[in-house]
């Protein structure tokens, strides 16, 4: 089941997409977001379209495996596309007793829908080209300035980056418990809530107990390696911004343009 | 009480691109109140085949008859399956949760629906099975317990359940030589009082040949061999071919072999070692003595 | 100079903890002096809770005595101004082969040290690359680490002590996680290492790899009870085992072969060892 949800994996590849500094992309996807809650028609999402459409061809990231993320946040697309349908007051088309569609309403309703499935896959393609770890690092590089008012850059970067070390691990000793407790005849499956909800004790139980023995021995592995915070560090993959991430600056700033000046023209 | 287990293979993901054959036409009997050690490189499918024999996991194919029940069948209760064969996972003191090691005990039993009374009297005696005082230890946290004490306190939380069938698996992993010799011992103990069929895996071939009436050899997710401890292994040269060793004693006089000593082959422990060197060594022996 | 052969210097070591709820002391190593010339091979051994791995933590600075002293190429381990120096010396490898890796990258993995140390970038990548082919993982570099065995992960954070380029590397039982193929991979690249230079001092409660060191230190209760070469000290099998420890095969059958009249020498405690001797009898 877990598998199953494409939202935030990493997709394999050697594109140029998957070759620019994290920063970049990072930026560049806040950029898109900004651009999306610019546009205030459907001209300006076609401008969005064409450019995403241009980052995935680029990407050559399978336009089905993107498509498939959407599905766990699907209801989060209907439920927004349903209220705006009903709750934008104007020139009624339908109605069922309260329930009203109005021309407004439709309009609005798939122009939140177009900009949500936007935002989403936007969004998606910064985790679906970048490995996590290198965004770990592009975050920590980017937030580094804000340290200065006490923002703990590094904290969070070290936190995300042993959350990514441990998250099989800890998966793995969930399946080894669970087995083992069912092999004492533990049933996870059948019962009511509240017995469903009881029969859990036995697996979080030790697997808190597991994860507690992790941080500890992680804790005193990372000191005897001289780990003394964020502090004087260096890195052996120092970011480095190429000729790639100037074009793709470029590429940016031209969409940016383009968004701003559909905006204030048509 | 026997186990047939026929032809059952088993694919992990299967469909998926990294998809593996875990375990392919594997078919091997035990007989009532046998012992078995399961020997074979890690990855080899040892603990996926016990995984079977338990019900954890269903096999693609094949058929596993559990005295003259076939498990993999649509119709068998899970429930009656874990009573029947009890499976003590590798380092099984990481699934001790309980607030006493009484209540640990007992959740087995519980599980199996069993009457407050029998639980109790099940929990006494598989305490006292694993050679551990139940008036001393019953109403403390299994946490402040040593680590060999851990041990065993989780393999009482299966012995409890009475199994007709147990299996170990690396029950003595990562334990000091003390608490290896405690942990065999009782096995041993075990087995003898319970008279079940005992299967156990091991990378301790000396353990395997101390206490085994067959070994079973996986390799690959295929049987490589069965036999007595003693017909596996004198097949010392097949046996380094897939990476496995041979008890100490075993190895020694294989050696002494390849540089042209006359040893016999079959030696499993070291009093057999000696034995078999000082019948070789005899004319020496009075020479020296001389 | 002095300094240039002992490398650990251990002086009148007590370490002790309160056990949490009774108030209790427990006094886990007692009165432990000991020095290790630079370049040795030693192995420390002995049950749970002889106190070996209280004295490997207490040498990385991971822990401080209680009383006593303990130097690592010089440098006081109660003194906060050298902790650096102290554990870029004396490197540490412990246990569980998964719960001492940091980074879902193994190539990364092994750079954390050198980066807390604040070495260059470039100097960085050469010591990482080193390292890995150091101990045979090269070309894993690129691999998630939860993908690979318990003896490549052993490998890897060997790997990461050793591009902190240290003077010695300490190693907390090791093995005792892995599968006999995973051990034999430790093994050999500890073995390696001491060829290279490096000290070694191996925790284990392992006689077989005890054996293959070039001194054996036996711990119990706190304190040492044994000192000397594997010669030495296999020729006091019964006390090993009054420590419930194992002995040597090959020297369990040099014992019952001079039981029976044939004169095995004490000195023979490898199984090459005595079978070129029997050999030669025959």
């Amino acid at each position: 089941m877990i598998r199953d949800i494409t939202l935030g994996q990493y997709y394999p590849g050697e594109s140029w997409i998957h070759k620019l500094d994290p920063r970049t992309k990072i930026i560049g996807t806040f950029v898109f977001l900004v651009a999306l809650f610019l546009v205030k028609d459907f001209w300006g999402f076609l401008v969005a379209v064409a450019g995403l459409a241009l980052v995935i061809g680029i990407s050559r990231v399978p336009l089905s495996f993107i498509l498939k993320g959407l599905k766990p946040v699907f209801l989060i697309i209907l439920f927004t596309f349903v209220i705006n349908m009903f709750m934008t007051k104007g020139e009624t088309l339908v109605g069922w007793g309260f329930l009203v569609i109005t021309r407004e309403g439709l309009y609005n309703a798939f122009f939140m829908g177009v900009r949500l499935v936007l935002l989403i896959i936007g969004s998606s393609l910064l985790t679906l080209t970048t490995k996590p770890i290198k965004l770990t690092d592009g975050i920590e590089n980017l937030l580094g300035p804000l340290k200065k008012i006490g923002v703990p850059a590094h904290e969070l970067a070290m936190m995300m980056t042993i959350a990514l070390r441990f998250i099989p691990t800890l998966l793995e000793e969930t399946d080894k418990i669970m087995k083992a407790q069912m092999a004492r005849g533990a049933d996870f499956e059948s019962g009511n809530l509240l017995k469903r909800a009881k029969s859990l004790v036995p697996l979080l139980i030790p697997l808190f107990i597991s994860a507690f023995r992790i941080a500890q021995d992680l804790a005193m592995a990372m000191e005897a390696r001289c780990y003394n915070g964020g502090e004087n560090r260096t890195r052996m993959n120092a970011m480095r911004y190429s000729r790639r991430d100037f074009l793709a600056a470029g590429a940016m700033i031209f969409f940016v343009v383009l968004i701003v000046m559909e905006r204030n023209l048509i | 009480m026997s186990i047939e287990v026929k032809n059952i293979t088993h694919i992990y993901s299967e469909g998926m691109p990294y998809e593996s054959v875990a375990l392919q036409e594997v078919s091997f009997s035990v007989a009532d109140g046998e012992f078995v050690g399961i020997i074979g490189h890690t990855g080899s499918g040892k603990s996926t085949l016990v995984q079977h024999l338990n019900g954890l996991l269903k096999p693609k194919s094949g058929a596993i008859f559990i005295g003259d029940v076939d498990i993999t069948g649509e119709k068998v209760l899970m429930r009656d399956i874990r009573r029947r064969i009890g499976l003590v996972f590798q380092y099984p003191e990481y699934q001790l949760f309980e607030e006493t090691v009484h209540k640990d005990v007992a959740f087995g039993p519980i599980n199996l629906g069993l009457s407050e009374e029998e639980t109790d009297h099940r929990v006494r005696e598989a305490i006292g099975l694993v050679g551990l005082d139940y008036q001393e230890l019953a109403e403390r946290s299994p946490f402040e317990l040593s680590g060999g004490q851990k041990r065993r306190i989780a393999i009482a939380g299966v012995i409890a359940m009475k199994p007709e069938v147990l299996i170990l698996d690396e029950p003595t992993a990562g334990l000091d030589p003390r608490a290896h010799k405690e942990i065999l011992d009782m096995i041993r103990s075990i087995h003898s009082t319970e008279k079940n069929i005992t299967l156990l895996i091991s990378h301790n071939m000396n353990d395997i040949a101390a206490l085994s009436d067959k070994v079973l050899v996986m390799e690959r997710g295929q049987v490589a061999m069965m036999g007595t401890p003693r017909e596996v292994f004198s097949k010392g040269a097949e046996l380094k071919k897939m990476g496995l060793a041979l008890p100490p004693a075993a190895e020694f006089m294989d050696r002494m072999k390849e540089k042209g000593f006359p040893a016999e082959t079959s030696v499993l422990t070291k009093e057999e070692a000696l034995e078999a060197l000082l019948f070789q060594l005899k004319d020496n022996r009075e020479q020296v003595v001389q | 100079m002095n300094l240039m052969e002992t490398i650990i210097r251990i002086e009148n070591l007590i370490f002790e903890y309160k056990r949490e709820e009774e108030q209790e002391v427990v006094r886990a190593i007692d009165n432990v002096s000991l020095e290790i010339p630079r370049g040795s091979f030693t192995a420390i051994i002995g049950r749970n809770g002889s106190g070996k791995s209280t004295l490997a933590k207490n040498l990385n600075a991971l822990l401080l005595p209680t009383s006593g002293e303990i130097w690592i190429d010089g440098y006081n381990t109660r003194d906060p101004e050298s902790l650096w120096q102290v554990r870029q010396r004396a490197g540490m490898v412990f246990q569980n082969p998964d719960n001492q890796l940091v980074s879902s990258i193994v190539e990364d993995d092994v750079a954390f040290g050198p980066e807390n140390l604040a070495i260059p970038p470039d100097e960085i990548r050469i010591r990482v690359d080193e390292s890995l082919k150091a101990v045979g993982m090269y070309e894993e570099r690129k691999k998630a680490p939860h993908l690979l065995s318990g003896g490549q992960k052993q490998r890897i954070a060997i790997a990461g002590v050793v591009a902190m380029k240290p003077q010695c590397i300490i190693l907390d039982e090791p093995t005792a996680m892995l599968d006999p193929r995973g051990r034999d991979e430790v093994m050999a690249i500890m073995k390696k290492l001491h060829q290279e230079g490096i000290t070694i001092l191996l925790i284990t409660h392992f006689m077989e790899e005890a054996a293959q060191a070039e001194r054996v230190i036996i711990m119990d209760q706190g304190r040492i009870c044994m000192d000397g070469t594997p010669e030495e000290i296999f020729a006091r099998s019964r006390e090993i085992r009054e420590l419930s420890l194992d002995v040597p095969l090959p020297v369990e059958l040099a014992e019952g072969l001079r039981e029976n009249g044939i004169p095995v020498p004490r000195s023979i405690i490898t199984t090459e060892e005595m079978v070129d001797y029997l050999c030669q009898l025959k």
